[in-house]
């Protein structure tokens, strides 16, 4: 029987308040392809961190070669052989190709760089990687697609003996996608265990030996890719047991709302960005919850960006109300009365060392002031309003954001955009990573805020969220429609299957 | 989860580091104050307090200026260039009479740190650069434009350097109007709340639609004009326009009273009172040594320390 | 299966198929070099005796003290740094070197040389290590070596001079056939050796990765914190040796010499091309733009009608202008 090159045992990994790896074990074998599937939040990244180094367990152990075996940082990790390509490549744009490659282990003469010697090898081993490039030019003239071949080829020469590739295609051409299975297929032949990360299922199947899922920090299955169905991988990844499907529903929505007609509050269509939407349209009328799904990747997020203008696009166009906005302009799109809940809380949401109160009459404040002055009596009363209509929970409205609990925060993020008396509310992923408590208000909120007449276009990996919430789907799948579900069709069955098929009708 | 503090449990050294960053800086001009009232004679006399606050005022108004700029996470270099500029339209313009020169004078000094915004905001440049241009290129201009020393002969021009206003020199007057018209701005205005919030999270604020290029243009403009009226004031009191030598270096005072007040370096955060209280200790910290008798030397290895001390207590803890 | 992508198929290897260094990235390193030979050519054909070996010469070594100080001012820069330390750190070398001239040669070298390399590595323990930003912690050490110059001069009162006698007096005054002379000699063989450590050496390689992208250069293995404590160590060495060969050319150590050559030595390094963000840059072109510099000024005192603060001017304008200039290129660097 072949010893694992890398593996785990009943590995834990805690933070503040979540558990992220619980008991997970994991096992890759010399020369295998291996897909590591999960969706956000699943474990996957966290597990990924303690194999390379940049995490340490809290419990259970590591095993490398067999031998249990601790990384006290990524730089242990890489010199016992354990590479990882991201997707964002991590070298260093500045420097030359060649450079790049041999960074730190420079061929010398005579005490020298001997860059004759350098070039040459440089050139002649990227060959191999598909990359015909001069190799004294800067990495970061080079396409995304040859960046990571570079960053393939230095972990191969520096005798790695495990790869992770982190969505490695996810900007990559069709034909550097094809360059990159040739790679990844000679690296088996040299006996190189390859950890595959992606959400592009088709890709899955046609490179991995096997799969390990992951769901809530916990393994859910591991086995031979081929005897693992599409649709059961992905009822395994959301967690939707396909028997359990019809149990009650867990979520706080209230069901199904009248049907609304009229001039829809937003109309998006043909959206288009390079390498990310292609000719994506939808509609939301008021009062309507439309509901945004698919995997990660899948162009959700880009969707609802485009339309709040905060991604610029290459075609299409938005309109609120029947009036066409101009697009990549995120202040026209809030004038126009379009909000956007950001996913990422952090970077694009809080300005954390501002108060409740600053952050959520942030976007608010024209309306709030009189002659560039603000008026602190009309902030108290949106903030009061807000903070008690949202049971934001904290000291007072003075403390800091980064004080908060996730939910907390959210909810301040949500206040800021209701300030605004939206139109079209877009929510990304907006129960995502706060607690039980805060995720049921969040959700009675939004049934809320559609009974009002607010048009909701809600992106949610959540399937039990978007079957109870949404009146209508629409499926995204590689940047463009895969399908749409409307009223009695949307089930999490079917759900499911135009996830996994990418067809509305199964 | 109800009141949910972030991370574990703060160790008591961390809370004392915290508490140092943003009340160190009283705490220290209260202990200068405390040392001068025992050991220096004549200390708590009105005059004594008079020649401080006459000295301290121009860093102070320039650091008002560079405080807002730093919560924007940038910097401004041509303060100082700024006011050669301002001396010099003081010292062309007042044919037309003082209040004239004057308002050219500031106006010049807006348009200068306008400049400056343009290139930070619209053509992102970095702003340690785009103002070193301008330090050097602004200083040269005023030199250009006024090649040496030039006395200012003009009574209202006069009055306002060394006049007093119940028993309360102008100039400290000014400065304190200063001070509380952009403690006002930074906290009552729209400007004022959004600038922060650029200099906090820049990707927030233009999620949320704010007009992020024209508050860094209006920061940088704000600043220049500070700088500016600075210059007035310095140009008032010498009773001549050097623009030579004024200002010179006094970007690196008003850089070292806002972050000695607590403001990071990093942008997001302005405190206007810590930058007043940061500028004082500076100015009491440099008297009490030279009225101990001790070396200039002395004077600047003291601010070397209380800058690093600052520093140290400002920089960025626990996040990753 | 084996996939490899031929020549004709440029895609894997980005935009331009060609091989070869793209115009983009020619111009970002050559660009301020054209610039020198342009304004260089002109002067020569307008102005009297500007190509006269004296005139040339006295530019050349003029800029000498710059240079040296530009040179180590160009390893902190790639490094992602700045060091605003190195004017006073400069005057100080050279009050220091005046003072320790009367126990001779080798004293009036290596005191400054121990005291600059020191402050300079204060500098990057406190960077690299204790992790304050570069700027406001070289900004201080900057007002802390200005009070160590006053307090060896005599708060300023008095001003040593270099003791007569000494060969290097004459070697700094000295011409190579009577035309160079040595100091922009010694500048050249510097840069030389400046341009093999940073260009083919590890250590250079590693001055480049912390600048690129420290995390990415942690990864990849390299020393992160030595080498930042490293360049500013560095940087303090040039900024003492120019300090001391500047008071040997003066004769005296003159304590407001130096104010403000910071300032200069960020200029040239950005007009040379290298990037203020770190991670690229040349010091030849720090020597080109310490050059530059030194060829306006010479023009401009040159032109009699126009004050020597023209001067500044036209450096201000030329900084800005590069930088703009820069920016439009480095947007080609990257494609979408």
């Amino acid at each position: 029987m072949t010893v694992p090159v890398l593996g785990t045992r009943g590995l834990t990994k805690r933070f503040p308040g979540v558990l992220a790896l619980d008991g997970v074990d994991f096992e890759l074998l010399p020369g295998e392809a291996h897909a590591l599937v999960g969706e956000n939040g699943a474990g996957k990244s966290t597990l990924i961190k303690v194999l390379t180094g940049v995490y340490q367990p809290d419990g259970g152990e590591l095993r490398h070669h067999g031998e249990p075996a601790r990384f006290a940082t990524p730089l242990h990790a890489q010199r016992a052989g354990i590479a990882t390509i991201y997707q964002e490549v991590d070298l260093l744009p500045l420097l030359s190709v060649a450079r790049n490659l041999y960074l730190g282990r420079e061929p010398k003469r005579f005490g020298l760089i001997d860059f004759a010697r350098m070039h040459r090898d440089a050139a002649r081993t990227l060959a191999d990687y598909g990359v015909d490039v001069d190799v004294r030019r800067p990495l970061g003239t080079l396409s995304m697609g040859a960046r990571q071949m570079v960053a393939l080829a230095r972990a191969v020469s520096a005798r790695a003996r495990v790869v992770i590739m982190d969505e490695p295609t996810s900007s990559l051409e069709p034909r550097e996608v094809e360059t990159l299975f040739g790679v990844i297929e000679r690296l088996r032949g040299e006996g190189v265990a390859v950890v595959y990360v992606s959400h592009r299922l088709d890709e899955l199947y046609r490179v991995c030996d096997r799969v390990t899922v992951l769901r809530d920090g916990r393994l859910v299955h591991r086995g031979a890719m081929a005897d693992l169905e599409r649709l059961r991988l992905v009822s395994l990844m959301l967690g939707r047991d396909m028997e359990r499907v019809e149990r009650e529903g867990a979520t706080t929505f209230s069901g199904d709302r009248e049907a609304w007609s009229g001039t829809p509050a937003l109309e998006a269509e043909g959206l288009g960005a390079r390498h990310r939407l292609h000719d994506v349209s939808l509609t939301v009328r008021p009062g309507e919850v439309v509901g945004l799904g698919g995997l990660l990747g899948s162009g959700r997020t880009e969707t609802v960006k485009a339309i709040a203008g905060a991604l610029p696009l290459d075609a299409g166009r938005v309109s609120v109300v029947g009036v066409p906005l101009r697009t990549g302009s995120t202040a026209a799109a809030i004038r126009a009365g379009v909000s956007l809940l950001p996913e990422d809380r952090k970077h694009e949401g809080i300005v954390p060392g501002l108060s409740i109160r600053e952050n959520i009459a942030l976007a608010a404040m024209p309306g709030l002031s009189r002659f560039g002055l603000v008026s602190e009596r009309a902030v108290d009363r949106v903030v009061e309003r807000f903070m008690e209509r949202l049971r934001i929970k904290a000291v007072g409205p003075h403390q800091k954001v980064e004080e908060l609990s996730g939910g907390n925060q959210q909810k301040v993020l949500l206040a800021r955009w209701l300030a605004l008396e939206p139109r079209v509310l877009l929510l990304d992923e907006p129960t995502r990573g706060i607690d039980v408590g805060a995720k049921a208000e969040v959700q009675r909120l939004v049934d809320e805020l559609a009974e009002e007449g607010l048009a909701v276009l809600l992106v949610s990996s959540d399937l039990e969220e978007l079957v109870e919430g949404a009146d209508r789907v629409v499926v995204l799948r590689d940047g463009a429609v895969a399908g749409e579900l409307v009223g009695d069709e949307v089930t999490e069955d079917s759900l499911l299957t135009a996830i996994a098929r990418g067809g509305g009708e199964p | 989860m109800n009141l949910t503090l972030r991370g574990r449990p703060r160790v008591d050294r961390e809370h004392v580091l915290l508490w140092m960053r943003d009340y160190g800086v009283y705490v220290g001009v209260a202990l200068v104050v405390l040392f001068n009232v025992a050991f220096t004679p004549h200390f708590l006399t009105f005059e004594n307090f008079r020649t401080q606050a006459v000295q301290v005022a121009p860093v102070l108004i320039v650091a008002l200026g560079m405080a807002l700029v730093i919560a924007t996470g940038g910097i401004d270099l041509s303060v100082g260039s700024v006011m050669a500029l301002s001396a010099a339209m003081i010292s062309l313009y007042l044919g037309y009479g003082p209040l004239v020169a004057v308002l050219v004078a500031v106006g010049v000094g807006a348009l200068a740190g306008a400049a400056n915004g343009v290139l930070v905001a619209f053509a992102g440049v970095q702003a340690i650069i785009v103002t070193l241009a301008m330090m050097i290129g602004g200083r040269g201009l005023a030199l250009v434009l006024l090649p040496q020393l030039d006395g200012v002969r003009n009574p209202d021009l006069r009055e306002l350097g060394s006049g007093s206003f119940l028993a309360v020199p102008y100039v400290v007057w000014i400065a304190a109007l200063l001070v509380a018209v952009v403690a006002f701005l930074v906290r009552r205005s729209v400007f004022g709340r959004r600038l922060v919030a650029v200099g906090g999270n820049r990707r927030a604020a233009e999620l949320s639609g704010l007009p992020v290029r024209r508050v860094l243009l209006g920061v940088y403009a704000l600043s220049g004009a500070l700088a500016a009226v600075a210059g007035v004031l310095v140009t008032a009191r010498l009773q001549a326009a050097d623009p030579n030598s004024v200002g010179v270096l006094i970007e690196l005072s008003a850089i070292t009273a806002v972050v000695v007040g607590g403001t990071p370096l990093t942008g997001g955060r302005v405190r206007i009172a810590g930058t007043v209280a940061g500028a004082v200790l500076m100015q009491l910290l440099v008297a009490t040594l030279i009225k101990h008798d001790l070396p200039p030397s002395w004077t600047q290895m003291a601010q070397t320390a209380v800058i690093i001390g600052a520093v140290y207590l400002a920089r960025d803890r626990g996040r990753t | 299966m084996r996939t490899t992508v031929d020549g004709a198929g440029p895609r894997v290897g980005g935009r331009e198929s060609a091989r070869g260094v793209p115009w983009r990235e020619l111009a970002a390193r050559h660009g301020a070099l054209v610039v020198l030979l342009l304004v260089v050519a002109v002067a020569g054909a307008v102005l009297d005796g500007f190509l006269a070996p004296g005139n040339l010469n006295r530019i050349a070594v003029s800029a000498s003290f710059l240079a040296v100080i530009a040179l180590g001012m160009t390893f902190v820069i790639i490094t992602g740094g700045i060091d605003l330390s190195v004017g006073t750190v400069f005057a100080l070398g050279g009050v220091l070197a005046a003072w320790a001239s009367r126990y001779g040669e080798l004293a009036l070298m290596a005191v400054p040389l121990a005291v600059c390399g020191l402050i300079g590595l204060l500098n990057g323990v406190l960077i690299a290590r204790a992790r304050l930003a570069p700027f406001i912690t070289t900004l201080a050490t900057m007002l802390g070596a200005w009070g160590l110059m006053l307090s060896v001069s005599d708060e300023g009162n008095t001003t040593y001079l270099v003791a007569d006698g000494l060969a290097l007096s004459a070697l700094v005054h000295g011409k190579l056939f009577g035309v160079l002379g040595y100091p922009f000699l010694l500048v050249v063989a510097v840069f030389v050796m400046g341009g093999l450590v940073l260009r083919r050496t590890t250590v250079g390689q590693h001055v480049y990765a912390v600048g690129g992208n420290e995390r990415t250069a942690a990864l990849m293995g390299v020393p992160v914190a030595r080498t930042r404590i490293a360049v500013y160590t560095f940087s303090g060495l040039c900024a003492g040796t120019a300090g001391a060969l500047n008071a040997v050319w003066l004769g005296s150590g003159v304590t407001i010499f130096g104010i403000g050559t910071e300032l200069q030595a960020i200029s040239a390094v950005v007009i040379g091309g290298t990037l203020l963000t770190g991670g690229y840059g040349f010091v030849g072109s720090t020597l080109v733009g310490v050059l530059l510099l030194g060829v306006i000024q010479n023009v401009i005192n040159a032109v009699g009608s126009l004050t020597s603060a023209f001067q500044e001017v036209v450096s201000g304008l030329f900084l800005i202008t590069v930088v703009l200039v820069q920016r439009r290129l480095s947007r080609g660097r990257d494609p979408g």
